[in-house]
């Protein structure tokens, strides 16, 4: 212990002597009052408690006697005698003298301080301490490296968390022991109803692997040990097993992909049609649960509700897992475009490099299946018309061979991919020209560079000045974003002129089953893909007023553009009273009547005739068996763009049209209107 | 923000040894000098207090009653300061509504150890 801290007691405890010294002369005046004897047992406790904190060993153990008589005068097992005051006093003296023996001045006498607490005993008739006070206990490390595993069941009181413990942080402080794994127990937790929230109803099974002792584990507990279930016991380890630490609970569902690569290559080759057959059925399951939940919601009846939420986390699980059974890594599908750069290279006389990353990203095999058009015609497009001559591209200071790079990675549950060259990149001018010529804009029109690119998707246009064997017939992008739009995908260009361009492809993980909201508008239920959205809030009649007529909301300080889908798909409803707005990850947002919650939702494909709605991306049947159209919210945002634009020809700053194409209006009008003649697939 | 510690004990040397421990691990330590002084103090943020048992004015197990009869202070943890030789007192305290305790006299790492435990 630092000095600081031995000066700032040693200047107390003279302050406490001297406090000590005026109770014991009142004291003598007034015998029996309790608040003096209070005072002098305060101080003495104190100088007893923090002289044995600060190192003084000597005086806490000369004053603990001192202590032990005046708790008995405190608590009337024994009477204040002049006697008692004066042994006290000089007692305070000689701590006094104690005290200034530390600070370097002349030895105490032990002598003195023996007869002081000799003559105490015969006269309070205290026994002499059974010992020195006990030393400071650390808990220390075993030495022994040998590591135990423990199972420990631990039910915290249901007070708890009202006693100020945080059961959470135990679990941390045992996880610093050693490896833990922890399993949790949620069986006593009550219907909703009847749920406390400020009681804990949860109770954990750890496994502890540790080489702290026993006693470490029960001193994390020791706090609560008397108002909780603990119970501990040690169990064998292999010693494999203790080599290799297995993953916690929640991350061996995940790493079990993984894990079966390293492993011995224990599959089996099942037929795709069976695994089709297997999503069907899940699919169908999928649908019954949310009927299932559509009852217990309606009955309220505590163990229905159970049923269905176990069967509801249980069809969750299955789901996710027979989708990840159709998943396939990229690697196959990239690493056959070395060959088409190649042969391509040598046609064109260049030299291009194929870089590929990300190729252990997995995707649904339906969607990989048909996603090799849509590249191959990308990746010529940036050989043939990206990358420059080696003469060219020495005379801009480039490096003489072009790399076109391809990469894929996660984004939520869908999968990015990017195809992006070192070449020339898009002229905007070129592109403009092109797009006046081909009567696409008019020649006034003032468009951002994100609108120039994205006429390069539409129908019939190509900026190649020359036709060759490659590409550049006139049939270009607008074919990738069919097929990537076939896919449930969007397409983006972003580029520099001199620099490149990368051409980036959001693809759905899955074509079967996604994880939904439903969202209520006037008497239409409406899905909207949950990955796509950010966070619901309420379109407050304050932000309305605020926006001037203009579709824009203020949420948490950004502005945040909208549609209101009653009026953009011109429903006809009128507008509630409160209203709320999905904010999706773009940063534009929904406004529907209501949003109702998570839902699995089953994708339907919509019959032939629904095939050119572009803002719908197929149906779904909801729990009570009515039909819902899933919406495509970044088709919503586009087409609202570009109805805006028509509308205005105006600058390009994003303006939303507030209803959309008449095509689709109609269309899902008609649905909204008699929903049961849409046929399903 | 640093989590904050209300300190109280009638002892300067003790509320300095714990504000300078604690202060060093990143908490910020109020203090009081008995537990009528720390009845003033118990507005938020504060996320725990460290109360000596014998004080003048309000003892420990009178102040550790008050902060659990009072709703704005709702669960929060207090850890009472013990002898060895108030086993008595100890029990009085848990029964008032302490979570947790120090003998004393303890270590610098004992009394962080204590609470990291109850409040990260």
């Amino acid at each position: 212990m630092s000095d600081r801290y031995r000066q700032a007691f040693e200047e107390e405890a003279r302050e406490l002597l001297g406090e000590l010294e005026a109770a014991l002369l009142e004291l003598d005046q007034n015998r029996e009052n309790p608040e003096i004897v209070g005072r002098a047992f305060r101080a003495l406790h104190t100088i007893k408690g923090s002289g044995a904190m600060f190192g003084f060993d000597n005086i806490a153990a000369f004053t603990h006697d001192l202590e032990t008589v005046f708790d008995r005068l405190r608590s009337g097992q024994l009477a204040a005698s002049s006697e008692l005051i004066n042994l006290t006093l000089s007692a305070g003296d000689q701590i006094r003298a104690m005290l200034d023996a530390a600070s370097g001045r002349e030895e105490a006498d032990a002598d003195r301080s023996a007869a002081i607490l000799a003559e105490l005993r015969t006269l309070t008739g205290i026994a002499a301490p059974a010992g020195a006070p006990r030393p400071p206990q650390r808990v220390q490390a075993s030495e022994t490296n040998s590591q135990c595993r423990w199972r420990i069941h631990f039910r915290p009181g249901a007070d708890v968390i009202l006693g100020g413990t945080n059961p959470l942080l135990l679990l941390r402080e045992l996880g610093e022991l050693g490896r833990l794994e922890v399993a949790l127990d949620s069986s006593a937790i009550p219907p909703l109803s009847e749920i406390d929230p400020e009681r804990c109803y949860v109770a954990w099974d750890l496994t502890l692997t540790t080489a702290a002792p026993p006693e470490a584990i029960r001193d994390v507990f020791i706090f609560v040990e008397d108002s909780c279930d603990l119970a501990m016991e040690p169990v064998p380890i292999e010693r494999a097993a203790a080599r290799e630490p297995a993953e916690s609970r929640s991350a061996a569902g995940r790493s079990g992909a993984r894990a079966s690569v390293t492993g011995a290559a224990s599959s089996i080759r099942v037929s795709a049609e069976k695994l089709d057959q297997l999503v069907n059925l899940v699919g169908e399951l999928v649908t019954v649960q949310a009927r299932l939940s559509e009852i217990s919601a309606r009955r309220d009846d505590p163990d229905i509700v159970a049923v269905a939420e176990e069967i509801d986390r249980l069809t969750g699980a299955l789901r996710e897992n027979s989708m990840r059974i159709r998943m396939l890594p990229l690697r196959g599908t990239f690493e056959r475009f070395r060959r088409l750069v190649h042969d391509l290279g040598i046609e064109l006389h260049k030299h291009v490099e194929l870089d590929i990353a990300g190729a252990e990203t997995e995707l649904d095999k339906t969607v990989i299946d048909q996603l090799n058009d849509p590249l191959v015609h990308l990746i010529r497009n940036s050989m043939d018309h990206g990358i420059e001559t080696a003469e060219e591209r020495r005379a801009a200071g480039k490096p003489p061979s072009g790399t076109i790079r391809l990469s894929a990675m996660h984004s939520g549950a869908q999968v990015l991919i990017r195809v992006s060259d070192d070449g020339r990149g898009l002229d905007a001018q070129a592109v403009r020209t092109r797009a006046v010529e081909r009567g696409l804009v008019e020649p006034s029109a003032q468009l951002s560079e994100s609108e120039l690119f994205s006429l390069i998707l539409a129908p019939g246009f190509s900026t190649a000045r020359e036709v060759t064997d490659v590409s550049g017939r006139g049939v270009g992008m607008d074919v990738v974003r069919r097929n990537v739009e076939a896919l449930r995908g969007s397409l983006e260009m972003a580029g520099k002129p001199g620099e490149g361009l990368t051409v980036t492809l959001r693809l759905p993980l899955t074509l079967a089953i996604i994880d939904g909201l439903l969202v209520r508008i006037g008497e239409t239920h409406f899905i909207l893909p949950l990955a796509s959205s950010l966070e619901c809030v309420e379109l407050t009649a304050r932000d309305i007023a605020n926006a001037h007529g203009n579709r824009i909301a203020m949420v948490r300080g950004r502005t945040v553009p909208y549609i209101r889908l009653s009026e953009y798909l011109r429903l006809g409803t009128p507008r509630p009273e409160r209203e709320q707005i999905m904010v999706m990850e773009t940063e534009e947002g929904q406004v529907v009547d209501e949003v109702l919650g998570n839902h699995q939702t089953v994708i339907k494909n919509l019959g032939r005739l629904y095939r050119h709605v572009q803002t719908v991306s197929g149906a779904t049947i909801l729990g009570n068996g009515t039909v819902a159209l899933i919406l495509d919210p970044h088709r919503l945002v586009q087409g609202a763009i570009e109805a805006g634009r028509d509308r205005r020809g105006g600058p390009g700053r994003k303006r939303f049209a507030p209803a959309g194409s008449m095509q689709d209006v109609d269309t899902i009008n008609a649905f909204t209107r008699k929903e049961n003649s849409i046929h399903v697939s | 923000m640093s989590k904050v510690i209300l300190a109280v004990d009638d002892s300067a040397s003790m509320r300095q040894m714990v504000r300078f421990t604690l202060s060093e691990e990143g908490y910020t330590v109020i203090e009081a000098a008995d537990g009528r002084e720390a009845l003033g103090k118990l507005s938020p943020p504060l996320h725990l207090v460290i109360t000596d048992l014998n004080m003048p004015n309000l003892d420990g197990i009178g102040l550790i009653r008050s902060i659990r009869a009072n709703a704005a202070c709702k669960g929060i943890p207090i850890v009472m300061l013990t002898t060895e030789s108030q086993d008595a007192r100890k029990q009085e305290g848990r029964s008032a509504g302490a979570t947790g305790w120090i003998v004393k006299p303890f270590t610098r790492q004992q009394l962080v150890a204590v609470v990291k435990r109850l409040i990260g």
